[in-house]
């Protein structure tokens, strides 16, 4: 779809400002959806975090004011973290795509949901989607559970507050409760029934966790979570 | 949902854009700092500012940006400071990001705003 070209960009630019009817230089996706407000001035970040075919997207996009989107992030090992596996080499470029979508708040805040693939590779891609982020839903699925160990071991090692969300696309097999222990989560995380399509019951799981992030807030040894202090410094440093 | 390859299968245009810059140039970009355009384009600009310019009219994040121009968000962020440096936009930084390279949940009355705003949903 993309079209290649032999011309430097620059002189497209040239005759596009001189109002040449020529085509669009490459491929440019219209914005489906409304525009943020002029007054809009603060960005806030939820990372949707499950396994492939959890059901990510389809969260993401039951309540995104706009067609779920998507782009790419590339790093540099350079940039990897610390917590990187031992004998993986630092000196790969990776390239990973993830999906968002929006929700404006009110006059002056927006809220991006980023959909970020819970698998260990693609830890890189975490630290910048979670850098800032008011927190985290992760999206079980229950065909899946073993997807989820690893999201959910590295969430609290980093102290990100989190909910589990039970993505239910057909009636559950077990209760919550045996859910926690297969999860072996902690008492202290909050784990919800969702259906990921249908808007209000994501709405319910995003302020599931913006209370929990609340409570946290307010007292970090509290019941909400004794994972620690927030985060000072993520491992792959400042975006 | 909006499927497709970004730009990444032609590396050479991709380094003829940001001139082979690292995008550590860009690192006061974040995903969702905010980007406004200040002015119009003006004559001999490279493409890839115009069309930015052209989608900032009002405010657009770092990562819609992103998307829509289907270029690798780092990308984005080297036109970004680009065009920054020039003067010919303003941004709008995630205050939750801001504290001297240090990393903090949103401030209380933020969160609170937003469990409101996503009650009322």
């Amino acid at each position: 779809m993309h079209s290649r070209t032999s011309e430097l960009p620059g002189l497209h630019g040239l005759s596009a400002f001189a109002g040449a009817p020529a085509p669009p230089p490459y491929p440019e996706r219209p914005l489906l959806g409304p525009p943020l407000r002029d007054s809009a001035r603060e960005g806030l970040k939820i990372a949707i975090v499950g396994g492939f075919g959890a059901g990510k997207t389809t969260m993401v996009g039951a309540i995104s004011e706009i067609p779920p989107l998507s782009t790419e992030e590339t790093m540099s090992g350079a940039g990897v973290g610390i917590d990187e596996p031992v004998g993986a080499s630092r000196k790969t470029r990776t390239t990973v795509a993830f999906d968002f979508g929006r929700i404006t708040l009110d006059e002056e805040r927006v809220l991006y949901l980023f959909g970020a693939p819970g698998q260990e590779r693609f830890w890189f891609l975490w630290d910048r989607l979670f850098s800032g982020t008011l927190g985290a839903v992760v999206l079980v699925d229950t065909r899946r559970i073993a997807d989820s160990w690893y999201a959910i071991d590295r969430l609290e090692h980093l102290g990100v507050p989190f909910v589990v969300a039970r993505n239910n696309f057909s009636p559950p097999d077990h209760s919550l409760d045996e859910l926690r222990d297969a999860l072996t989560l902690p008492p202290h995380v909050p784990l919800v029934d969702c259906d990921a399509r249908k808007r209000h019951s994501v709405k319910r799981v995003l302020i599931a966790l913006t209370r929990h992030v609340i409570a946290r807030t307010a007292d970090p040894a509290g019941p909400a979570g004794p994972a620690g202090p927030w985060p000072a410094a993520w491992p792959g440093g400042a975006p | 949902m909006t499927r497709g390859p970004v730009n990444s299968g032609e590396p050479d245009r991709l380094y003829t854009l940001t001139g082979g810059r690292a995008p550590a140039s860009a690192s006061a970009f974040d995903l969702v700092t905010l980007v406004v355009g200040e002015g119009e384009p003006a004559r001999g600009m490279q493409s890839e500012h115009i069309r930015i310019l052209r989608m900032c009219h009002r405010p657009v994040a770092v990562v819609e940006l992103s998307a829509r121009l289907a270029l690798p968000v780092g990308v984005v962020k080297v036109l970004l400071g680009d065009l920054l440096a020039a003067g010919r936009i303003s941004a709008r930084p995630p205050r939750s990001a801001a504290h001297g390279g240090e990393h903090r949940p949103p401030p209380p009355d933020t969160l609170k705003k937003v469990l409101r705003a996503l009650q009322n949903l």
